[in-house]
This record gives structure tokens, C-alpha cells and sequence, in this order.
């Protein structure tokens, strides 16, 4: 890669600590971001959320982050206290979750939500704000921005909810987003035109995507790169459309695991669990890319 | 085995009167697996929770076991047909034991061994003796779900209704509990009626497949011809689509 990444993460890890010792949630986790779109597979408890959160300063005391590097392009994110991180969320990194009906307030008409962050990164009087927030909610397909910007989040459908978040999300430009089973909840009809406007966004604007997503079909048609993590480690990376060739015997399992259409199988191979894909893995293991 | 006529489900009356379901008719003969799929609203579950007696039907018959159902279900006519829910954190009672939660249906039905029938009850679904104390909170979700799919099998149902069985769990997980159902059906000869979102779900479990939407049963079809594409109706495209993964290509992006 010649460009510098947008999102450098070297030897990550989350630790929580226990009665038995600290909890490691997440550890050696190393990968670059550039400008494209990076997939996070793993099952429940993998560490693919955590990391996310790691990257946003979310993880919540006594969790600690520690790592060897994690920069934000020329930002040392290691070194940001609170204050620091509430100036760079949203307005550079930024994060869509799986659920807008809990993401969004419920007393605040979405428009005004929107408005608030605008209002909060540039410093904008209400009138810009408003316009801008009108803009963005028009460049997530909303065709009527002006009657969306005064309904409240229960007034919204699920699939209309992603779109606003995501407009909330991209409306101070940030350069990197992070999307935390963004479709999950929604209907299939509405899952793909989300991603859909997700994709058109993140290339219009040259932004770097991390998809979080426990969906293998999913992740694999979407994204260009695909990290896959078991046990708050990734055990391997592949261009997302060579996982049929994955060679880690996890991605394998999993793979094999999911049924399939028009190909029955009388009975699905269960995935056996290796101890040995418990052990430390050199923390460089995506360091080349 | 189980057989819907022109079943409509309301809810509320006069002018907020809601029609879940209009006018669906369905038949599952013995030992068959039927799927209903639907986008959220569409009225799958609504069906499947007229047909376990958990809500009313306004109009239309339904007959289990040659029986016709009655809006106000006798205790024997329960036995027949037991349910297992979506999420398994949300339908065990969280304060009572894995023992309590099977006694209670034995219980209820006056089967008596209740002893028996519970060790039974667990060595089917694959769980062991040390699981039997335990609280939910102290299992997995997919132990859960084996705890859930127990219950509905202990009181030794002709008919398992299966509402997104595996949609709370991780594929792996899925992979286990899709192949207990496998396995269970082929023993027991039970008969299934099962609403997924996931299309190669359903068709791993059933034949035939009936598409709803809008409280109306559309389509129906079989995983075969699911499989080869060969379906007209577009919400069932839309779902072969979603199947294949991510393709902007086909989406129309405008709301």
C-alpha cells in the first residue's frame, strides 16, 4: 500500500480485569485501514465488536485499551483522553449501530439530531445546520428530507432509522466509519438498499469502512478485505472474494457450518473447536497489509 | 396432519381493525416440513400462533390431527402441537431451573415419571445430567435453544411449530440445533411448521415453502424450485437476492 493508511492498529488489545486475572477480549490485533471496505467476521464474544469500540474510545472502565499503535491518521488515538475522543467522533471516525431504534433519541426529531451534530463539529448556526442535515438526509435517498426531518425515531421504519443514522454519522465528514451489524435488524428487502447507500457514501467520499458483521455471505460480497477473529484474535486475512479459499480451520468450519441453498445436506458439519486456535498468534499477522 | 382453511386473524375492531392474516389456507401432511417466509409484518407468525392456539381466529377452520381447533384449546389438544420461540433468552423463565422448566408440562398434563422423562427429555436433545440444575443464565444460547426444543418435545407432540428457531444464535450454534431438528424429525416422524427470514434455512429443513406478505400467503413453492430460481412472486426473488449476498446491481435505492 503507498498511501498512508487512514487507520493504523498495531498489537491491540482489551483487557477486563477479573477475579482470575485480566481478561484478554481482544489481543494482538494488528491491520490497516485504507480507503476501502475492511470486513470483521467472528461469532458472538469473537472481540469483532470490542475492537470497534476499542477504535472509538468506547470501551468502558475497568476495561483498559492497551496496544503498541492505534493512529487515526496523524492523531495518536492511544494518547486521547475523553475530551480528545468527543472532538474526533463524528468528525472523523464515526459509528453506525445495529439498532437506530436505540441508537437515535427518542424525544428529539431526527432532523435536529442531525442538525446537532453538524451544530457541534462546525460550530454552525441552527439555519446552516438545518440545510446541511436536509442535504445529507437527500444523499441517503430519503426523497422527502423536509417531512423526515420533524418525525421522531418511533415515527420511522427500521430501514429509514439506518438511513438517518448513517446521515447523523457521515454529516461532519468523517474519514473513517465503523458499522456494527448495521442490516441485522432489518428486513431483507431493506438490508441491501442500506448497504447499498453505505457503499455509494463511503466511495463518493473516499472514506475507509469497517464492517462488523457475524454474516459470512454478507461480508463476503460487500467488502474487499475480510479479517476473521476468533477469541478476540484474528486468525486469518483474505480478499473477500477468495473466503472459499480461507485456509484457517475456524473460517473453514464456519463456512462448511451454514447451509446452503439448493445444495441439501442431510446433516450439517458441526464446527470442532481447536484449543489450539486459543494460542497468542504473533501480533504481526497483519502487519504487511 | 395439520390443516388451515381460509384462516383470517384480526386484531382490535371497527375502524382499527387490523387483518394479521387474510383468508390462508395451508395443508402439511404427516411428517412434512413446511416453511412460511415474510418480510416483518407479512403475518407468518401471526399463522404459525393461530395454528399453536396462542392467539384466536376470526374466521376459517383449523385441524390438527384431524381434530378441528377450537378458539378456546382443550388441555389434550396442546399436547399435540408445541412451540419453540425465536429467542431463547427471552422464553425460559430466567428464575427457574432447566428440572423446573421441563416439570412443569409434565405437570400440567398429569404425565406422571416425571423423573424419567425429564433425563430422557435432556438425552435427546444432547444435553447432559449436569445441565439439569442449572439456571438459563448459566448456559449457552444454543443450550438454551436445546432446553427450549426439550420442553416442546417432552409432552410427545405429533407437530413441532418452530418460530426463526436459530435466527438468536452463531452459525456454528445454527449448524447444531438445525441438525437436531434433522435428526428429531426423522426419529419422531414429527410433523413442522417453521417461519424463517433465512431462505437456505428453511429450505434446509423443509419442502415446501410458502411466501406471505401483507397478511396474504402468495406463493407456494418448493426449496427445489427455490434453489433453481424458479419463483415468480418478486418478494421471494427479492429473498433469493438477499440469499446470494450483497449485489448492487438489482437495488433500488430510493425511500
Amino acid at each position: 500500500m503507498t498511501e498512508a493508511p487512514l487507520l493504523s492498529v498495531r498489537n491491540l488489545r482489551v483487557v477486563y480485569p477479573g477475579d482470575d486475572g485480566d481478561f484478554r477480549a481482544v489481543r494482538n490485533v494488528t491491520f490497516n485501514l485504507g480507503r476501502e471496505r475492511l470486513g470483521i467476521v467472528g461469532e458472538s464474544g469473537s472481540g469483532k465488536s470490542t475492537t470497534g469500540r476499542a477504535i472509538m474510545g468506547l470501551i468502558a472502565k475497568p476495561g483498559r485499551v492497551e496496544a503498541d499503535q492505534l493512529r487515526l491518521g496523524d492523531t495518536d488515538l492511544m494518547k486521547l483522553d475523553e475530551k480528545g475522543f468527543r472532538k474526533l467522533r463524528g468528525k472523523r471516525i464515526a459509528m453506525v449501530l445495529q439498532d437506530p431504534k436505540f441508537s437515535l433519541d427518542p424525544v428529539m426529531s431526527v432532523g435536529k439530531q442531525i442538525a446537532e451534530t453538524h451544530r457541534q463539529h462546525f460550530g454552525s448556526d441552527a439555519k446552516t445546520a438545518r440545510k446541511a442535515a436536509l442535504e445529507m438526509l437527500e444523499s441517503v435517498h430519503i426523497r422527502d428530507p423536509e417531512r423526515v426531518y420533524n418525525q421522531y425515531p418511533h415515527q420511522v421504519s427500521g430501514g429509514m432509522g439506518q438511513r438517518i443514522m448513517i446521515a447523523m454519522m457521515l454529516i461532519a465528514g468523517p474519514d473513517v466509519l465503523i458499522a456494527d451489524e448495521p442490516t441485522s435488524a432489518l428486513d431483507v428487502s431493506v438490508q441491501s438498499q442500506v448497504l447499498a447507500i453505505m457503499d455509494e457514501m463511503v466511495r463518493s467520499r473516499g472514506m475507509g469502512l469497517i464492517l462488523i458483521s457475524h454474516n459470512l455471505h454478507l461480508v463476503s460480497t460487500f467488502c474487499d478485505r475480510i479479517l476473521v477473529m476468533y477469541a478476540g484474535q484474528i486468525v486469518e486475512i483474505c480478499d473477500a472474494g477468495k473466503l472459499n479459499e480461507a485456509q484457517h480451520p475456524y473460517t473453514k468450519g464456519l463456512l462448511a457450518a451454514l447451509p446452503e441453498l439448493g445444495h441439501r445436506r442431510n446433516e450439517l458439519p458441526q464446527l470442532q473447536r481447536d484449543p489450539t486456535w486459543l494460542v497468542d498468534l504473533p501480533a504481526a499477522v497483519g502487519a504487511d497489509t | 396432519m395439520i390443516r388451515v382453511e381460509n384462516v383470517s386473524v384480526t386484531y382490535g375492531h371497527g375502524a382499527s381493525l387490523v387483518r394479521a392474516a387474510r383468508n390462508v389456507s395451508l395443508h402439511i401432511p404427516e411428517g412434512d416440513a413446511l416453511g412460511l417466509v415474510g418480510e416483518s409484518g407479512s403475518g407468518k407468525s401471526t399463522v404459525m400462533r393461530a395454528v399453536a392456539g396462542l392467539i384466536p381466529h376470526a374466521e376459517g377452520r383449523i385441524f390438527i390431527n384431524g381434530q378441528e381447533m377450537p378458539n378456546k384449546r382443550p388441555r389434550e389438544t396442546r399436547k399435540i402441537a408445541q412451540m419453540v420461540f425465536q429467542d431463547p433468552y427471552g422464553s425460559l423463565h430466567p428464575n427457574q431451573t432447566v428440572d423446573q422448566t421441563l416439570a412443569a408440562p409434565i405437570a400440567i398434563h398429569g404425565l406422571g415419571n416425571a423423573e424419567q422423562r425429564i433425563i430422557t427429555g435432556l438425552t435427546e436433545v444432547g444435553l447432559g445430567r449436569e445441565h439439569r440444575f442449572r439456571y438459563p443464565h448459566q448456559l449457552s444460547g444454543g443450550q438454551r435453544q436445546r432446553v427450549a426444543i426439550a420442553r416442546a418435545l417432552i409432552l410427545e407432540p405429533k407437530v413441532l411449530l418452530l418460530d426463526e428457531p436459530t435466527s438468536a444464535l452463531d452459525v456454528s450454534v445454527q449448524a447444531e440445533i438445525l441438525n437436531l431438528l434433522t435428526r428429531l424429525r426423522r426419529e419422531r416422524g414429527l410433523t413442522m411448521l417453521m417461519v424463517s427470514h433465512d431462505l437456505a434455512v428453511i429450505a434446509h429443513i423443509c419442502d415446501r415453502i410458502g411466501v406471505m406478505s401483507r397478511g396474504e400467503l402468495l406463493e407456494m413453492t418448493t426449496a427445489t424450485a427455490m434453489a433453481d430460481g424458479a419463483v415468480t412472486h418478486p418478494y421471494s426473488q427479492q429473498l433469493l437476492r438477499a440469499n446470494r449476498g450483497f449485489d448492487p446491481s438489482s437495488i433500488d435505492i430510493d425511500a
